[in-house]
């Protein structure tokens, strides 16, 4: 009778969340779909207390109240620029999380009956494995976004080689304490070095590779809750373990298309390094166009159609209020504003398009690449805001660049460009960008929240 | 492990697949949060390990996992709420200032 109860709060649990996760597929709907997941959640715990095994709840009563009390802030009050590296933390919590339950249960058997089954040793090791490389992965990766550790890539040589051993290393003590699960030494040390393979996996990869990284190490910390679920047996782990891991599967696909880059390339091309290098064609004997706000505005405000292109520029500015009252500047002198949302803007996937909801800007109004790029050659003005490589035309036209076959966003088939930019320092590539020496554009130079808010106060005067 | 686990997982794969790939760009940041969130049912096997006093070392481990798994839980749901709360469309409603 109380199991019945529990496998049916497991399985209204289940529905409820791939119920909430497809509600995603609508903004209007999420909101009420994702607060459905999360009574969902709650029956899955409140089946699982009534589990026969729990014989005291006192550590589990305080774990709870401290996971509040942890949680609460984590929810409430960091702002939504701190949102990648906030997310790479939880992301740390939930393989920790799955990482010390498979450690736990290994450490009950071994000492209670001295050994495991080899199928449940291969589940406990697909699930530690995962979670240690994840846990040491994701905390450079935050520390990396949180700019603790540099967020350019750390390398030296012989890299692959020195990766390439330890992951082997790995893998032999994964299959050893498979076939004898009696070796504790073996076993704590493929935690081990399962965290060091994670940290040196990441410490090679740029800050602009992020969104790839991240996505991918929430398919692992996916994949380990689903091992865990196979090794203890609970339904409930092996289901939500999948939906996770698909979504961090079908998002880093999603996102080295968008950079025209294998995951491999990603993990082990260390991008930022080798293309100085090799960047195709140089910025010798060109000139750009300086511009002041007085004559940007005058061309923002007769234009009819803007589109503006944020990055991760933007964000490091905290532009993205400024950018909002500049929009509904322009929209009520007439003319018309649509924003251009390149999948790898920023440090993580759809990091643009949350920081403009948060600014109050509309989602209508925030357009995919594809959806955008036919309306570039109607533009009177394409805004560039702190971008960079996802509108260097490079990409098309010169096969010699690191970034040849990356989709770009068309801002060059604007009638008119301005660059809002720092300086003429290249982007997360090392390349130029030949875009900002085109006849059609014009450099707004300064910081990016200045130079918008002196385009505000000079759009009141024209 | 039983047959039955494998079904489960290779069928919660492919809707898992099926459903998230239609989301748009859009939200992906929410279903990021989303997904960490729903991640905290670790907290099934975090609880059982930390109330089964089985011995000493699995109940502290356990009760590390439970507190990992409760704040992503807590966290990851109020997160995803304030996120999706300031996504509005331009028609109807005005601002919120």
């Amino acid at each position: 009778m109380r199991e019945t109860f529990i496998q049916l709060s497991y399985l209204i649990a289940s529905v409820l969340f791939i119920l909430g996760l497809r509600s995603l597929t609508r903004p209007d709907k999420a909101r009420v779909g994702m607060q459905m997941a999360a009574v969902g959640m709650l029956f899955a715990i409140a089946g699982t207390l009534l589990n026969h095994t729990i014989v005291d709840y006192r550590w589990i009563a305080g774990g709870l109240v401290i996971g509040v009390v942890i949680g609460y802030p984590m929810g409430m009050w960091v702002p939504m620029t701190a949102m990648p590296q906030r997310i790479a933390l939880s992301l740390t919590f939930s393989a920790l999380a799955a990482t010390l339950v498979g450690i736990a249960e290994y450490y009950t058997d071994i000492t209670s009956v001295g050994t495991l089954s080899h199928g449940k040793m291969a589940a406990l090791n697909f699930e530690i494995m995962l979670g240690a490389i994840t846990v040491g992965g994701t905390i450079v990766a935050a520390g990396k976004l949180q700019e603790w550790i540099t967020s350019k890539p750390v390398t030296f040589t012989g890299q692959n080689f020195v990766n390439a051993l330890v992951f082997l290393g790995i893998a032999g003590l994964f299959v050893y304490t498979i076939v004898d699960p009696t070796q504790r030494w073996a076993f704590y040390t493929m935690i081990g070095s399962s965290v060091i393979f994670g940290v040196m996996l990441v410490m090679p990869i740029g800050g602009a590779d992020m969104p790839v990284v991240v996505a991918l190490l929430n398919s692992y910390s996916g994949l380990a809750s689903c091992a865990t679920g196979f090794a203890i047996g609970n339904v409930i782990l092996i289901i939500s373990g999948s939906l996770d891991g698909a979504s961090g599967f079908i998002l880093s696909i999603l996102m080295s298309k968008a950079m025209n880059r294998s995951f491999t390339n990603v993990l082990f091309g260390a991008f930022g390094s080798q293309t100085t290098a090799i960047a195709g064609r140089t910025a010798e004997g060109l000139s750009v166009r300086s511009i002041g706000v007085e004559d940007a505005a005058i061309q923002l405000a007769y234009a009819q159609l803007v589109i503006v292109i944020p990055g991760y520029g933007m964000a490091v500015a905290q532009a993205q209020h400024a950018v909002r009252e500049l929009a509904e500047m322009i929209e009520a002198r007439g003319g018309e504003v649509k924003f251009a949302v390149h999948p790898v803007a920023g440090r993580m996937p759809g990091h643009m398009n949350v920081l403009l909801a948060e600014a109050n800007v509309p989602y209508d109004k925030l357009f995919d690449m594809d959806e955008v790029n036919g309306d570039f050659d109607r533009a009177d003005v394409a805004l560039v805001i702190g971008a960079n490589d996802v509108v260097n035309p490079a990409a098309r036209t010169d096969p010699a660049s690191p970034i040849y076959g990356m989709p770009i966003l068309n801002a060059d088939r604007a009638k008119s460009v301005i660059v809002l930019k720092r300086g003429m320092s290249a982007g997360f590539a090392g390349i130029e960008n030949e875009l900002f020496y085109d006849k059609r554009t014009s450099m707004l130079f300064g910081d990016a929240k200045a130079s918008l808010t002196g385009l505000i106060a000079e759009m009141k005067n024209v | 492990m039983q047959i039955l686990e494998l079904y489960v997982f290779v069928l919660a794969a492919f809707v898992g697949y099926m459903v998230i790939s239609k989301v748009p760009a859009l939200l992906h940041t929410p279903l990021m949060a989303a997904t960490n969130a729903i991640s905290g049912i670790s907290l099934v096997g975090s609880l059982i390990a930390a109330g089964a006093a089985h011995n000493r070392v699995s109940t502290v481990l356990g009760f590390v996992a439970v507190i990992c798994a409760t704040s992503n839980i807590v966290g990851g749901f109020l997160i995803t709420d304030r996120m999706l709360r300031m996504f509005r469309s331009g028609k109807g409603v005005g601002r919120k200032e």
